[in-house]
């Protein structure tokens, strides 16, 4: 044991010490009833797999909270309609609960499409559709026929499974938009770019690196994306994956049906994204300009921001952090971009990683990290103190946890602001990393005084 | 123009809510429970729900917020949540050690059928309760009511479970404060202490949504209404209720099943509510108003007199929950203000008499809606438009997209913080309130005045 920390029992074999044997991680399972759990429900992957689809209309079919808590909450940027980031649900009361929604959603979809003219519309069911069994693929094919358009159901019941099976129902909504486009005119030299969501801009960053390299970028799924693109996903020669946990079936779907191969990748840190855009250089070998033109592109960005980077890394060397995530591939490119700032990674924990991620997880980290699957705040906050971090890496309900304990926050989830992609993405971590880390205001707060020429601590206030 | 889809003609919508003015039950009992002290919530359902909630609430208080969860699965959802619940409880009491677990429903427990008054006694039963430790439970399906309903029935919750009666007589009040800021529940607390009343307040989020920063991660921080306290509420001499919609359940039933009295008034937000708040305390607990409260007073009115020419006539725009934009109407027409479109979200059957009521010296047609949503605001904007717009974060859209002066007022506000410190109720919250609302009426004035007449003195 790391500690006399009280864990659950179902808990045990989800928190690991690197360098105890043996390692038997339990992961991939559902949370133990009553833990306070960090993760959410199947509509959430749904949700933010499909939301940044911006000429697309999304109803939530339930009653209001859903829609509520899923108005407008992701930094995914659109160059053009705003459409997606409107909030419209059915609003189901007691009646519909007893009698059945799908009256109200036939004429709620009508209603909507009337007004604003989307190129389809997707319309996620919640739990209580799936408890009352409103027939939602029935009423989608009816308005479809109707007006016109493609309306396409999401099953996506908060209870039938987690989050990551919210991706795959996302994925089957995507699937059916995929192959019904004109694809004359697609270059050989041509991708798809998968689970790329646009927040603060970073498919734009990633699609203009493309186009330098001469690569034909054919849809975004689903950053910045438009119903017509995703329809000719299937013209593209090759699907780059990145956070694969939500997009991976979409890239195998997408192999199976339309033989198109998919490599995985990541964007984040100068490291992984160099590796990104060499591995689809090498993959246009045929077209040899391509490789040339990826080679100057990364010259020329790392360059851009190096001088910088270094004198983030003179600050930040030795300084520890500690990572939260929701997919574990997150947590491998942050465990490198932090070692490239001269940062040690000292626990790192996921909401949904697999046992593969744990063993990759385990072999990039150093002896004394500890591992963690499906964390709580009790077990973060404990072992945050213990490894004696400088840094929390984590989304939303992580970020207070971190101030309260005095120790700066970096949100890497859907509700930053900044674009983290790429290589200017980097600079803006380290910018980020190090304006917490190092803000004058630790040292007013009572947890590490000793680590400052602190007045409060000389007049023994703290 | 991010609502550029907002047309201006206004057609009646039956099946559809558009950008809404309120959320479900659930997150709403979250929240009054999280007033007790050493509680921990726990949601009776998916794992989304818990998540969502907890969300909010950490972005509305930037403030770690705990709960647990059911954690249903599809076999959950089929036969029952029983086991899940009674598993929860023995994991969250051997684990999280609160003194209180304290559950709500979800649309998708209530919808199968899961009766949690029945597998909490069966828990109790069974001894899967801790000796000193408590279950208590209130029913809070998403497709009924609102946020504020969910505050409503959890506060209920505490007195059906928690309250006794114990024929000692006692000469303290309790006090619902109802659904505001940790801010406005201190304030409260000051005003009562400061007119020297003995009282119970439940719940009592002040110190556990704005506590200070202390160097260390507490499940429970210090603060709240305790289950002693709570316990004894049976025993008081009456109930004062703040806000209809938010406390008068729970003040009935302390009523009904204890014989405590009950005194259901708006919320203290403004000069004449808070007026009546102060007279019905001075009343029931027979002491005189001190003056410290009267020098407040006379404050407040001494900043209405000074500015009062600026309120004149301007037109306001109000969305939020009912018995806020009930009580904040009130003072916008003693201002001399003109509240012409006004809605909640929240269903409510006297909501817009009483609003026609309060808003009758108004010499323009006054736009009132129960169950509306912010898209209808929005249109009813483009008819009328307003010189100021009130209400939560999701207001902002509207205030860019008509160019109007913004106050953020209610639940939840995620762009901005000062909410949890600084009060809206009493009247020292009411000066708050006006400094902020003249603040941005004047940046108004200066913003739009022509170099000529732009004034150094206002």
């Amino acid at each position: 044991m790391i500690t006399d920390l009280k864990i659950l029992k179902e808990r045990e074999r989800q928190v690991y010490l690197k360098g105890e044997e043996p390692f038997d991680m339990k992961c991939d399972v559902k949370s133990t009833a009553g833990s306070v759990s960090q993760r959410a429900c199947v509509f959430c992957g749904s949700r933010v797999v499909l939301y940044p689809v911006a000429d697309a209309l999304h109803l939530v079919h339930g009653p209001i909270g859903c829609a509520a808590y899923t108005w407008d909450i992701r930094g995914a940027l659109s160059s053009g309609p705003e459409l997606h980031r409107k909030s419209f649900s059915t609003d189901l009361t007691e009646k519909e609960v007893i009698f059945g929604g799908e009256k109200k959603l036939y004429q709620a979809l009508n209603e909507l499409i009337e007004k604003h003219s989307p190129k389809a519309a997707f319309v996620y069911s919640t739990c209580i559709v799936g408890i009352i069994g409103d027939d939602v693929g029935a009423v989608a094919k009816r308005v479809a026929k109707e007006k016109d358009i493609p309306v396409i159901p999401v099953h996506s019941e908060g209870f039938k499974g987690t989050k990551k099976d919210g991706y795959q129902a996302a994925c089957t909504a995507l699937l059916k938009l995929v192959g019904k486009g004109d694809i004359k005119g697609i270059s050989k030299t041509s991708i798809n770019i998968l689970g790329e969501f646009n927040i603060g801009g970073e498919a734009w960053m990633i699609t203009e690196y493309y186009k330098k390299m001469g690569v034909e970028v054919v849809s975004v799924l689903t950053g910045d994306s438009r119903i017509e693109n995703i329809k000719k996903a299937h013209g593209a020669s090759l699907n780059v994956v990145q956070c694969s946990g939500s997009m991976l079936y979409l890239a195998k779907k997408m192999e199976e049906e339309y033989g198109i191969p998919f490599i995985r990748v990541s964007y984040f840190g100068l490291e992984d994204t160099s590796k990104a855009l060499y591995d689809v250089a090498s993959i246009f070998k045929d077209n040899t300009d391509v490789m040339e033109k990826t080679k100057i592109l990364v010259k020329e960005e790392v360059l851009k921001i190096y001088e910088d980077l270094l004198f983030y890394k003179k600050h930040l060397t030795g300084k520890r952090a500690a990572i939260y995530v929701g997919g574990a591939f997150k947590a491998f490119s942050l465990i490198k971009a932090l070692k490239f700032l001269g940062m040690k990674t000292v626990l790192v924990g996921s909401q949904t990683g697999n046992d593969e991620d744990y063993e990759i997880l385990r072999d990039m980290c150093d002896d004394g990290t500890v591992i963690l699957d499906d964390s709580n705040p009790i077990e973060l906050s404990k072992y945050i103190v213990e490894k004696k971090a400088d840094l929390f890496i984590g989304g939303v309900k992580e970020r207070p946890i971190a101030y309260k304990m005095g120790i700066g926050f970096c949100d890497h989830n859907h509700e930053r602001k900044t674009p983290l992609a790429g290589f200017k993405g980097m600079y803006n971590f380290a910018d980020e990393v190090y304006s917490t880390v190092m803000s004058p205001v630790w040292k007013f707060c009572p947890i590490r005084p000793e680590l400052y020429d602190n007045p409060f601590l000389k007049r023994g206030i703290l | 123009m991010l609502l550029k889809h907002t047309p201006e003609k206004i057609n009646e919508r039956k099946a559809l809510v558009i950008n809404p003015a309120k959320t479900c039950q659930p997150i709403g009992a979250m929240y009054a429970a999280l007033g007790i002290n050493s509680c921990l919530p726990h949601s009776h359902g998916s794992q989304g729900c818990c998540s969502y909630h907890r969300s909010t609430l950490t972005r509305h208080y930037k403030e770690p917020v705990m709960a647990a969860t059911s954690s249903f699965t599809e076999g959950s959802s089929v036969f029952g949540g029983q086991s899940n619940l009674i598993q929860a409880f023995n994991n969250i009491f051997t684990v999280y050690e609160p003194e209180v677990i304290a559950v709500h429903t979800t649309c998708l427990s209530e919808t199968i059928g899961d009766d949690v008054t029945q597998i909490s006694k069966k828990a109790l039963d069974d001894g899967k309760i801790p000796d000193g430790k408590y279950v208590i439970h209130a029913s809070t399906p998403s497709y009924v009511g609102s946020h504020v309903t969910g505050f409503a029935n959890m506060c209920n919750g505490m007195v059906n479970c928690l309250a006794e009666k114990s024929n000692v007589k006692c000469d303290f009040l309790n006090i619902i404060p109802g659904y505001v800021e940790p801010s406005d529940m201190e304030e409260i607390k000051k005003i009562i202490e400061a007119l020297g009343v003995k009282y119970i307040m439940f719940p009592d989020t002040s110190g556990i949504l704005n506590g200070p920063q202390t160097g260390k991660y507490s499940m429970y921080p210090k603060g709240g209404a305790t289950v002693a306290d709570i316990k004894r509420t049976g025993d008081a001499i009456g109930t004062l209720a703040l806000g209809k919609t938010a406390s008068s359940l729970a003040a009935k039933t302390l009523d009904t099943k204890f014989k405590v009295p009950c005194e259901i008034i708006d919320l203290p937000i403004g000069l004449s509510s808070t007026d009546t708040f102060i007279d019905t305390l001075r009343k029931i607990a027979g002491t005189s108003v001190p003056d410290s409260i009267t020098r407040e007073r006379g404050q407040l009115v001494d900043i209405i007199t000074d500015m009062h020419q600026y309120f004149f006539e301007k037109k306001v725009a109000v969305f939020g929950d009912p018995d806020q934009v009930i009580a904040l109407t009130g003072f916008l027409v003693d201002l001399d203000m003109c509240p012409i479109h006004i809605v909640t979200g929240t269903p409510d059957k006297k909501f817009e008499e009483k609003i026609k009521k309060i808003t009758e010296s108004v010499p323009y047609e006054v736009n009132v809606k129960a169950k509306g949503d912010t898209f209808l605001l929005h249109q009813w904007i483009k008819n009328e438009p307003v010189d100021l717009l009130i209400g939560n974060t999701y207001g902002k859209y509207i205030a860019r997209d008509e160019d109007i002066p913004f106050l953020r007022f209610g639940f939840p506000i995620i762009d901005r913080i000062g909410h949890s410190y600084f009060p809206t109720v009493g009247y020292k919250g009411a000066m708050h309130l006006l400094v902020n609302i003249l603040d941005l009426l004047l940046t108004r004035v200066d913003r739009d005045a022509p170099e000529e007449s732009f004034e150094l003195v206002l």
